[in-house]
């Protein structure tokens, strides 16, 4: 579908040099009206889970979502992960659309398919499914408009399948693109631009501050060819305004690593000045980077071969509910996480997603109290790899987060005591 | 009344007689600041961030917000900094007596051995051999430690100069420090890097002599002088006033040197 598909390079290989005297494409996302009930299937894509509504007295799985059982009129309707196959009955080939975005995309395929556990779903169809009638994989994946969108992929993994343009639109892999990481003298920070290199990224630019404080992870990435060292502080306007004016106009993911922590309970320490200095990087600094860095983000979403694709932050599960061991770090970062909601929300009409990552306590000096189990730098790391490929929005890496996560929804305030303990 | 020494002072900077030296680096965000083991408060570091520039914030102004730790930049102790001063009397920026901020200065020229050794420690032999050639260290005057550290400026790694066992930047030794204050009455010490003491001093007894014993005794430091190398061995007047903070215990300043053209 696509006429210079990024993904038949190699790893580490250059995509084919954009023409500069080609107009830059406006980004266009799909239609994004979807009712309330109808946002539970977005709540799962955004974690990557294909889920519906299952009826809690008599059992029918419904499609689409809606407000009381199709079967027994019920209203317990509990959002359930389902199998993840399905039969294609038929399909279409769509020629033509009234939504810009479509006209862009057609001719593309859709299809009937009845799904494992039941309801039958039109899905959008990868070039490479088998004709119906044929087994598929079925995925909820969230669409250029941040919506969800059911797909039907072939049964088993083609060749260069990542080429289509279903796939490219709904995920945000770092294979030949350029990806600026905000903080890389630490060890996340080393092992996140690994990560990326390996999974394919053109370049890295590695950010570093204070840069007279010796760090050997920066000074090992400073080897690597594909590595560009480039002075980033956070917390001063003018330094990422300058980092932005050099090269803001070609990162394709930000991912933001900078981060200050310093553990202890709000009595544990007077004044405000460390309280300001979390302040400073995680909410101060996250909103220099997206005045910064944004405008030309939104600007190139739709650039060809290559175009800017994803904002990634490292948040916490602290952001979620206060850990008072960790006080003032948890309200940092529970700042920083309604500043993604705004970023996201102003991203949103280019198509550029945002990425939650909540990591529980990582493995590092500034959790060094706190027992194990804890998230290793490289876990995080392919977290983050896993999430831009499969197009996720909200991540919980490792099994405390996934266990906070799940008692956070349960009952928060419930958290709230647990935390407290 | 007018004073015939004003009068010449003034005529002599207009027509040249007398040079007025920058001693000050640019307050800037990326001028190194002190650091110390992240387990201690921390100095803010030096940011300016716009109020406004000619735009929708302010359209015929410019204006920017400004913040920083006491200790940023080119900058003045005063004896409340440290826990061996806190006592005594005028011993804050804006309680230290006026005409203290205006004084002259012999300089010390050491660059050949912080050249030679990062970690060089200014001697109480090499005060005298100063003494030797420029004459004795007048009472209430300051002494410049000059190392041409100021020329690392440019480099923060070098200017800095860290490895795993911390800071390796030159300073005085306990014996000069006591030296300074005892038989020479000085008003303070200054130095072109970030500490008036040696990056290594934490493990001099007593630890921090500049700090402990200048300030012990009312005295004061200025750090991350520049252009000390314009400057002649002796007969400078320095004008280094800090900004008047209430209860401050140092200050960013602009550090002016007089000096015969």
């Amino acid at each position: 579908m696509s006429a210079s598909p990024p993904g038949s390079l190699g790893s580490g290989q250059r995509a084919k040099r954009r023409n500069p005297l080609v107009p830059l494409k406006p980004p266009s996302v799909p239609p994004s009206g979807r009712s309330r009930a109808a946002q539970g299937l977005t709540a799962a894509a955004a974690l990557g889970i294909l889920a519906l509504q299952r009826c809690e007295d008599c059992g029918a799985v419904q499609y689409p979502p809606r407000d009381a059982c199709v079967q027994c009129l019920s209203a317990k309707l509990r959002w359930r992960p389902m199998r993840v196959g399905g039969e294609l009955l038929s399909e279409t080939l769509i020629r033509h659309g009234q939504e810009l975005f479509f006209r862009h995309r057609a001719p593309f395929r859709a299809g009937l398919v009845r799904l494992d556990d039941g309801p039958s779903a039109i899905v959008a169809l990868h070039r490479d499914c088998e004709p119906a009638p044929s087994r598929l994989r079925v995925r909820l994946v969230l669409d250029k408009a941040g919506q969800a969108l059911m797909i039907g992929l072939p049964e088993k993994d083609t060749p260069d399948m990542a080429d289509d343009s279903l796939i490219r639109d709904t995920t945000c892999a770092p294979r030949a693109r350029k990806v600026l990481i905000t903080d890389a003298k630490t060890k996340l920070g080393r092992t996140m631009v690994e990560a990326l290199l390996a999974a394919g990224a053109e370049l890295v630019w590695a950010g570093f501050a204070a840069p007279w404080k010796p760090s050997p992870h920066l000074d090992a990435l400073g080897a690597l060819e594909p590595v560009t060292l480039v002075p980033l502080d956070v917390s001063d306007e003018t330094s990422v305004r300058e980092l932005a004016g050099s090269i803001g106009g070609k990162v394709d993911i930000l991912i933001n690593t900078a981060e200050y922590h310093r553990p202890g309970t709000i009595s544990s320490r007077p004044g405000v000045e460390t309280a300001r200095a979390e302040m400073e990087v995680n909410y101060f600094g996250l909103l220099r980077l997206t005045q910064a860095f944004s405008p030309a983000l939104k600007a190139r979403a739709a650039d060809a071969p290559v175009s800017s694709t994803a904002w990634v932050n490292i948040l916490s599960t602290r952001a979620l509910s206060n850990d008072p061991a960790h006080g003032t770090f948890s309200a940092s970062k529970a700042a920083a996480f309604s500043l993604t909601q705004a970023l996201r929300a102003d991203l949103q009409a280019s198509g550029i997603r945002v990425i939650n990552v909540f990591p529980g306590p990582i493995e590092d000096e500034w959790n060094a109290l706190v027992p194990p189990p804890k998230l290793s730098p490289a876990a995080l790391a392919k977290a983050v790899v896993d999430a831009l490929e499969r197009g996720l929005e909200d991540v919980y890496p490792g099994e405390i987060a996934k266990d906070l996560i799940a008692r956070f929804l349960e009952n928060p305030k419930a958290l709230e005591r647990e935390l407290s303990g | 009344m007018s004073s015939p020494v004003l009068t010449h002072l003034v005529s002599d900077i207009v027509a040249g007689r007398l040079r007025v030296v920058d001693l000050t680096h640019t307050l800037a965000p990326e001028f190194p600041p002190i650091v110390l083991p992240p387990e201690f408060g921390e100095s803010a570091p030096v940011r300016i961030e716009e109020a406004s520039r000619y735009d929708a914030r302010g359209p015929a102004w410019y204006w920017n917000n400004l913040s920083f730790g006491e200790h940023t930049g080119t900058h003045f102790d005063a004896p409340i900094h440290w826990v061996t001063g806190r006592d005594l009397p005028n011993n804050a920026t804006d309680t230290i007596c006026l005409d203290k901020f205006i004084a002259s200065a012999s300089v010390i020229d050491c660059t050949r051995e912080a050249g030679e050794d990062a970690d060089y420690l200014l001697s109480v032999a090499k005060l005298r051999a100063f003494e030797e050639r420029h004459g004795r260290i007048l009472p209430r005057s300051w002494v410049l430690m000059r190392t041409d550290w100021s020329k690392r400026a440019s480099d923060p790694v070098a200017f800095q100069n860290f490895d795993e066992t911390g800071q390796h930047t030159p300073g005085p030794d306990v014996e000069a420090v006591r030296f300074l204050v005892e038989e020479r009455d000085v008003i303070g010490f200054g130095t072109e890097t970030i500490g008036t003491d040696a990056g290594q001093a934490s493990h001099l007894r007593p630890p921090y002599p500049c700090h402990a014993l200048m300030h012990g005794a009312g005295r004061f430091g200025l750090q991350c002088l520049t252009n000390l190398d314009l400057l002649p061995p002796t007969g400078a007047v320095l004008i280094a006033a800090p900004l008047k903070i209430r209860q401050g215990s140092g200050s960013p300043l602009r550090v002016l040197a007089l000096v015969a053209a």
